[in-house]
């Protein structure tokens, strides 16, 4: 269409080159940057939340100017405690970890990759972008009204979201409003994974076949079917949800259900566990939704800096897609304790258990690539090593809570915590370092500061360790969740441990302002940076960084050669491009 | 026939955005076999078709989602009551099957290059698929004369949420065809590439497909 081909010259306004961009570069900087914002305001929630945990009665300077009824006099409520629990899960799960990994990164990188001048559909790809940011303005307007945020939690379930202002503070207008951010986010994520689809099948560059793609080309593209088939399924659920709260329907309401000493009368027959069911099937692809791209920085970046052929290429794409088909068939693996058939549970935990087996394949060729490496160990790699053993932390205690007998007992403790932050928080987090010190050269043109950025890693590293470690053992001594305070007699002795906790995230959340001045310092005073500063062999590292508005200037590369061709015998250099023998062909 | 005289459409040039005469890509097919479609200026019909078909998977599992929802909420509660179908529904679902068919007299009338019946045709579906709405909104407006609302009754509940997102879908259908009713000219002449109307059509017959899969799927068990 003659539009499309218009939206290839370079735009001159600054409202059509920096704001509405049509440029999948712009869109994967706006991307990043929209989580860059959710990431520091959940960071900031879950400071709050870990000092009212360790100091309960502590005034918060300014906190009562935010919410006069949720923080009193800057001392934070129960629910208000749950009011910031909730938002941190959403901005996090939602906001961050499916926007910067996918959105941002695959979107500045993926086209580039495979060689082509732009995604598939640009004006599809600004509207993801601009509907996403609609999401996160509905989520955040729940910090200003009047009754502050919803108190349900990230998974919002039924019946006490479902019944309206009831069920307490920030359930009437907030939980609303709640519902919309997120359907309004899953409409944008399919937009988007349609978009990434599309451009991953048919832009690919002459000679790049799909066994020559990068694992972040993989990783992007199995994510992007992940996301189209798990959001519809919630955005079904979200339209449900919002009948029964605004339209009188009882699809997750029962009968006779009482609320704050009423009962509701209106309501029959509703099931909670249907909210339950639909919401977990996309939850858990949810889940490596947050994590593909990740395994696939960590996999691209562990060859780089290790010098060596990615072990096992084909294992690892495969993986990857096993992992993605399991996802769809372990959700009851989220309600062990809901009353289903022990028959289902079985079914749900030995699927459960055999994704251990690819997640397995995975690790174990993370360390076959670097067996007998000579490392460089710039920051990309430290971070990228950070993710390899914060993965395999975290999928240790997956193991323990797939089994229900065990799972039974860890419901709900901190254990739980312990698990999900690490495998979905953590790792997820340490794959986005990785690409952020890895493409940062390509994308803003400069080079990050090494020495910040390595004294960044090592007190973050250590200090998620010092954090989530010990909600194990809180776990095992059945230190329930979501609890604002620990007053019970079996709780108050773990209140040091809690401390502990809770001092170790203040230091390691302070790390990450290192972190946030690097970037800033770095876009503007960096050492410029070269074509291919890491040595590395993909089509981005044939470009200039930053690269052009249609990335190769109107030549197009033609692909020799796989992705991770290191240290080949009788290589004059020790990488080989993906694009030598032939570079940039012109047209 | 056709009064007026046609260039025949042009076909897919991929001029690159230097400037340059049309290129056609070195083999491949672009899906598997070391991918093709690029180098081109712009992007082809096949990855419109493409997306397409993608989208359709994404409403595929959103109708998956209200579909399983309505087998789980109607096998584990007592409250479900029957409703009566309104008898337009068979009308609209007659309405709807037309409209197809309409739609791919207008695409072959447009591949003999015989103007004026693709437009005529386009406009017929585009009146057909509007007739189709209306239809559906009579058919509600006769439930809710016989008292039957949105949250009467788990069954009504769903009855009202598949047919409106049924409906909402097939609006965005309308309001493509409408936007191609407008281009028919600019389209017929080939100075637009017919991709669009293409990638509509795959839309609005699977849109045919998916009323035929719910109208069941209410009949049984609404």
């Amino acid at each position: 269409m003659s539009e499309t081909h218009a939206a290839h010259h370079a735009p001159t306004g600054f409202i059509r080159k920096y704001i509405f961009s049509l440029d999948h570069k712009v869109i994967g900087i706006q991307y990043y940057f929209l989580a860059l914002f959710s990431v520091f305001v959940g960071l900031t929630l879950s400071i709050l939340m870990r000092l009212h945990l360790a100091w309960p009665h502590t005034a918060v300077p300014l906190l009562d100017k935010l919410s006069p009824l949720g923080a009193p006099g800057g001392v934070i409520t129960p629910e208000y405690y749950l009011s910031l629990l909730t938002l941190h899960g959403t901005l996090m799960v939602f906001f961050v970890l499916t926007t910067a990994p996918q959105s941002g990164f695959g979107n500045f990188i993926l086209p580039i990759q495979i060689g082509a001048e732009d995604m598939a559909f640009p004006r599809l790809n600004m509207m993801s972008f601009w509907v996403t940011f609609l999401a996160l303005i509905v989520l955040i307007a729940t910090f200003f009204i009047s009754d502050g945020p919803p108190i349900a939690g990230w998974t919002n379930y039924p019946p006490l979201s479902a019944v309206g202002g009831a069920a307490g503070p920030g359930m009437a207008v907030g939980d609303t409003l709640w519902v919309f951010s997120i359907a309004i986010f899953c409409v944008a994520s399919m937009l988007g994974a349609i978009n990434f689809i599309a451009t991953t099948l048919d832009l690919r560059a002459r000679g790049l076949s799909l066994m020559k793609l990068p694992l972040t080309c993989w990783a992007w593209f199995i994510t992007a079917i992940l996301g189209l088939l798990s959001f519809a399924v919630l955005l079904a659920a979200g339209a449900l949800l919002l009948l029964d709260r605004m339209g009188g329907t009882s699809f997750f309401i029962p009968g006779g259900l009482i609320v704050s000493d009423k009962i509701l009368s209106n309501h029959t027959g509703g099931s909670p566990l249907l909210w339950q069911h639909l919401f977990w099937f996309f939850g858990h692809p949810e889940v490596y939704i947050a994590i593909l791209p990740g395994m696939g920085v960590t996999s691209h970046v562990l060859s780089t800096f290790a010098r060596k052929p990615i072990f096992g290429y084909r294992a690892m794409v495969y993986a990857m897609g096993a992992i993605a088909v399991l996802g769809f068939g372990v959700w009851g693996h989220h309600m062990f304790v809901s009353g289903m058939s022990p028959y289902s549970a079985f079914a749900f935990s030995i699927l459960t258990m055999a994704i251990g087996v690819p997640s397995a394949i995975k690790t174990f060729n993370w360390i076959g690539t670097l067996l007998g490496a000579r490392i460089r160990f710039d920051s990309p790699m430290l971070y990228a090593l950070g993710f390899v053993s914060i993965f395999v932390t975290g999928g240790l205690s997956g193991i323990f809570l797939g089994q229900p007998p065990i799972d039974i007992y860890f419901h709900d403790t901190y254990f739980v915590l312990a698990h999900f932050h690490f495998i979905m928080g953590v790792a997820a987090i340490f794959g986005m370092f990785a690409g952020t010190a890895f493409w940062f050269p390509k994308m803003f043109g400069r080079m990050m500061n090494e020495t910040l950025g390595k004294v960044h890693f090592w007190i973050t590293f250590v200090g998620v360790y010092a954090i989530f470690m010990p909600m194990h053992y809180l776990g095992l001594e059945g230190n329930p969740r979501r609890y604002s305070e620990f007053i019970d007699n079996f709780l108050v002795p773990l209140m040091p441990l809690h401390r502990f906790i809770s001092i170790a995230a203040f230091i390691t959340g302070g790390a990450q302002l290192i972190f946030l001045a690097n970037l800033i310092w770095s876009l503007f005073w960096g050492k410029k940076a070269t074509e291919n500063p890491w040595e590395a062999t993909t089509l981005e590292w044939t470009v200039p960084s930053p690269p052009p508005f249609d990335n190769f200037a109107g030549l197009h590369p033609v692909v020799y050669h796989g992705p991770y061709e290191f240290s080949v015998p009788g290589a004059e250099k020790d990488y080989i491009m993906q694009t030598d023998a032939e570079v940039l062909k012109e047209g | 026939m056709a009064s007026t005289v046609l260039t025949p459409p042009k076909p897919e040039t991929r001029d690159s955005r230097t400037g340059g005469p049309g290129r056609i890509p070195p083999g491949g097919d672009g899906f598997g076999g070391g991918g093709s479609n690029w180098p081109a200026g712009r992007v082809s019909s096949h990855t419109y078709q493409l997306g397409m078909w993608f989208a359709l998977v994404g409403i595929v599992m959103l109708f998956a989602g209200f579909t399983s929802a309505m087998v789980v909420r109607r096998g584990m509660s007592f409250d479900w009551v029957s409703i009566a179908l309104p008898r337009l529904l068979w009308v609209n679902t007659g309405v709807l099957l037309a409209s197809s068919l309409t739609l791919e007299f207008s695409r072959r009338s447009l591949t003999r290059l015989a103007a004026a019946d693709f437009i005529r045709w386009l406009g017929v579906t585009v009146a057909l698929g509007i007739g189709f709405l209306v239809g559906q909104v009579v058919a509600w407006r006769e439930l809710a004369a016989r008292g039957v609302y949105l949250a009467t009754n788990p069954s009504s509940s769903f009855f009202y949420v598949l047919t409106a997102a049924h409906g909402v879908h097939l609006l965005g259908g309308v309001l493509a065809l409408g936007y191609l009713a407008i281009c028919a000219g600019r389209i017929a002449r080939g100075i637009k590439r017919r991709t669009a109307l293409d990638v509509t059509a795959i839309y609005w017959h699977f849109m045919d497909v998916l009323w035929i899969f719910i109208f069941v799927l209410l009949m049984k068990w609404a």
